[in-house]
């Protein structure tokens, strides 16, 4: 359904939209280096950036020495040139004296590249014929103590832009429409909140998730910090609203198979894995008329396969045939064909609905998106791996994921708190935080995971309610209570009697007799090394990015951090967007977050992604390769070069050339670096341009 | 190693999205390196032309550094591959005409790792400084 209708929309109106369209391709370029450079008259403006960039270079100098280099016609320069004033000083430069090309010697073009092209545009100019010299990132901020050096730097800086921007050409950035559809990956809280926002802009959303039912994280925890509200009792609104919007079609047990294209024009494939059971829609297109599962769970009944539920971190069986819980969204059963012994029992049982097909395969999904939301979610840091804990090696270890589910109502236990080695209720719990986050021994991850501070409180004031008499102990380095209304919830678990020690716990022993545990550790506010003998002991594991990010970040082009985290375009002014054009990062995967700021972020990432789709049209940098077909030799290498496959070889006047399908080039210039003949013209990184560089620096300075 | 004023010329050619983004991290977070580099920025390693490489050394750099993404995150899927691949046959070939391969040096520095841009950046001028003025400045000319 997906298919048919994404599919031939955009088909439509490549053709008519633009002369220059993405289908079409590029006009073959006519040795454009020949024209290139003649007359050119360079503007040098350089930046004070207040004392960023002036307490490590000598502006003066620096000014002096660019007047003296070939093609420069006018410098100026500023405190700070991308205020209003420095921006006029381009504007007004550029009439004043003729100029043909600018260069601004400031920060980063990563930074302000599209404030002075902007500048440069409204002086009259095209917008490429710009060129940043980045003296501060590059300069001054890293030789801060070496002014000499410095200056020496941006001044070779400024001479190697000063050439390039002499030979810069006017382009025009290519224009694309925008497929009016967008693509959240993950349903936990951030996709399904990123997916609803969309939907209710009137654009259409498919929301793909890993695991048979949406929720995500969220609907494994009990209690929400600080309001104590239950957190299905807030959550499942929220996923029977995104089961029953229109605009959203929901593909859960489902995978991202495969992306190409750029923003706007996303194909995306998908992996819709077998999952042995027929939605009622997909019996009806069977021809099974009523048919299909409807949640009645009798094939759960007879099935005779028993394994542990995931869900409930294992502590609970699930069958063969099972939905994680009773509130699942879409209430669909799934097969698990790895422990299957297909016997066909559930079959029998299902009867007339014949919603259960045991030699179901994996199906793949094509739908075409305009932009994309990762909300990839996180897992457990695996804390056996710090050893002196004991977790997996004593029964009475557990996690603060496995204790969510042993105090929750609908958990394994029906919320009594129990020891997991006898079953007995505990009277005194420890919980040690920074379980392996803020550890630098290698061992764990160096980052605090944000959450476990609040959601041990919120532990410790759940034992204390549920069960008179028991005592919680709060093994901690810092307690991080930094949002809305969170100290004052740690200050009432104090009042309500919580302990609090402040040590890390150097190790864990186990009582073999009774199972108890002997808690050692340095009490450092009382300066003591301490050892204390509880029934139970919670870890506040750290968390890290889930299992899957890695390869689908890798399937989007999206960037990570050291620990694994997407990295945002930046971290303060584009933290949910990515160097990815049109992909947008919500909820956790981003790095560890509480679930107000994970909901916050999901709204701003679909805020973010509904720009594009409803501007219906975005620019395209025009960093394209050209074909420059008199020197071309029609070998064809480059073609196999491309990763994109936006090379290919024709015949024009009796011979083969290269020719570009600008619609598919990214501009990375792969075939460019290879062409044995300079026959592939790199826009705005072209062959003469990078070596007139490379000659400036190496040439053209003071010998 | 040759007279105390000498510097070397090193040009550096990285990519803008992982190694030019990691340079800048390494100046907001203010890390300290050796200002003998001098840097183009390209959009792939990929874009790189063995040839812009051998002019450099022609036109009497002391060394090159090439950096980009690590494999597997290059933006554009497979240029730093590509390039790789690349700066392995030149430098067997600088060693065939009897140039220090030490002189051309490729790293791969992500835009998360402002830190290890700054340790490139010295480790890449310390060698070129060990290695002395390049051979074909004197040739060239």
């Amino acid at each position: 359904m997906a298919e048919k209708k994404t599919r031939k929309e955009p088909a439509a109106k490549k053709d008519t939209k633009k002369p220059v369209s993405k289908a079409t391709p590029a006009p073959a370029a006519t040795s454009p280096d020949k024209e290139l450079g003649k007359g050119a008259r360079i503007g040098v403006y350089i930046c004070h950036c207040g004392t960023n960039i002036a307490g490590s270079v000598d502006i003066l100098a620096v000014q002096e020495y660019a007047k003296t280099l070939p093609n420069v016609a006018h410098v100026d320069n500023y405190q700070y040139m991308c205020s209003t004033p420095g921006q006029k000083k381009i504007e007004e430069g550029i009439k004043e004296h003729k100029l043909t090309g600018i260069v601004v010697a400031a920060c980063s073009p990563r930074l302000h590249e599209p404030t002075f092209r902007t500048a440069t545009k409204t002086g009259g100019l095209n917008p490429f014929r710009f060129e940043m010299a980045n003296i501060r990132e590059q300069g001054s901020w890293v030789h801060m103590h070496d002014r000499e050096g410095a200056t020496a730097k941006a001044k070779d800086a400024i001479r190697i832009a000063v050439a390039k921007a002499a030979l810069l050409q006017d382009l025009v950035p290519k224009s694309v429409p925008v497929t009016k559809a967008a693509l959240v990956v993950g349903a936990g809280v951030a996709g399904m909140q990123a997916a609803l926002d969309l939907a209710n802009a009137g654009i259409k959303t498919y929301l793909v998730e890993k695991s048979p039912t949406i929720g995500g994280r969220m609907s494994q925890l009990d209690k929400t910090f600080p309001t104590l509200d239950c957190s299905q009792c807030i959550l499942t609104p929220k996923m029977v609203d995104v089961g029953r919007n229109p605009n959203i079609e929901l593909m859960t047990y489902s995978e991202i198979e495969e992306v190409e294209g750029y923003i706007g024009n996303f194909d995306v494939t998908i992996r819709k894995k077998a999952r042995g059971v027929l939605t009622p829609a997909e019996a009806e297109a069977r021809g099974i008329v009523g048919g299909g599962c409807n949640g009645c769970g009798d094939c759960d009944t007879v099935c005779p396969v028993i394994k542990p539920n995931p869900f409930e971190m294992g502590m609970k069986p699930r069958k063969a045939i099972y939905i994680y819980h009773p509130q699942v969204v879409p209430l669909i059963y799934t097969v698990d064909f790895d422990s299957c012994v297909k016997c066909g029992l559930c079959v029998e049982a299902c009867g007339e609905k014949k919603a259960i097909d045991l030699e179901m395969k994996d199906e793949f999904v094509k739908v075409k998106v305009g932009t994309a939301i990762l909300a990839l979610g996180y897992d457990i840091f695996p804390i056996e791996k710090k050893d002196e804990w004991g977790y997996q090696k004593f029964e009475n270890v557990v996690t603060s994921l496995e204790f969510e589910r042993l105090i929750c109502a609908s958990g394994p236990t029906g919320g009594h708190l129990v020891r997991p080695s006898d079953g007995k209720t505990p009277k005194k719990v420890a919980f040690l935080l920074c379980a392996g986050s803020r550890d630098n021994t290698g061992v764990g991850k160096p980052y605090c995971s944000r959450f476990c501070c609040m959601y041990s409180l919120k532990h410790a004031h759940q034992i204390i309610e549920k069960i008179p008499g028991c005592q919680p102990y709060i093994f901690y380095m810092d307690i991080r209570s930094f949002g809305k209304m969170y100290e004052e919830f740690y200050y009432r678990i104090q009042d309500e009697g919580a302990k609090f020690i402040r040590g890390r716990v150097s190790n864990i022993l186990e009582d073999p007799e009774t199972k108890n545990l002997y808690v050692m550790a340095d009490d450092t506010l009382l300066d003591r090394p301490m050892k204390l003998e509880v029934d139970m002991v919670v870890l506040a594991a750290a968390v890290q990015p889930s299992a899957d990010t890695d390869r689908t970040r890798k399937l989007f082009g999206v960037s990570c951090s050291l620990d694994g985290w997407l990295l945002e375009a930046h971290p303060k002014l584009n933290p949910c967007g990515t160097t990815t054009a049109g992909v947008f990062l919500a909820g956790v995967c981003q790095g560890p977050k509480d679930i107000p700021d994970t909901v916050a972020s999901a709204e701003g990432a679909a805020s973010a992604a509904s720009i594009p789709i409803h501007m219906g049209e975005v620019e395209l940098e025009p960093y394209f390769a050209q074909c420059i077909e008199e020197k071309c030799a029609g070998c064809g290498m480059c073609v196999n070069l491309c990763p994109y496959q936006a090379l290919s070889l024709v015949e024009k006047e009796g011979r083969k050339v290269m020719q570009v399908t600008e619609a598919k080039c990214k501009g990375c210039g792969t075939c460019g670096g290879f062409c044995p003949g300079g026959a592939i013209w790199m826009q705005h990184f072209a062959t003469p341009q990078i070596v007139a560089q490379i000659d400036a620096f190496l040439l053209g300075g003071e010998q | 190693m040759a007279d105390q004023e000498w510097k070397p010329k090193i040009l550096g050619i990285i990519c803008n999205w992982c190694s030019y983004a990691g340079a800048d991290l390494a100046g907001s977070a203010r890390t300290q390196y050796p200002p003998d580099i001098r840097i183009i920025r390209v959009m792939c390693t990929g874009r790189i032309d063995p040839l812009f490489i051998l002019k450099a050394f022609v036109d009497g750099a002391d060394g090159v550094l090439v950096s980009g993404c690590h494999f597997g995150d290059c933006h554009y899927l497979e240029g730093n591959y590509k390039a790789a691949k690349r700066m392995f046959i030149l430098k067997s070939l600088l060693r065939n005409i009897g140039l220090e391969d030490k002189r051309l040096r490729m790293t791969f520095v992500s835009a998360s790792e402002g830190a290890k841009w700054a340790v490139v950046v010295k480790d890449v001028v310390d060698t070129v400084t060990s290695l002395g003025p390049s051979p074909l400045k004197e040739i060239g000319r």
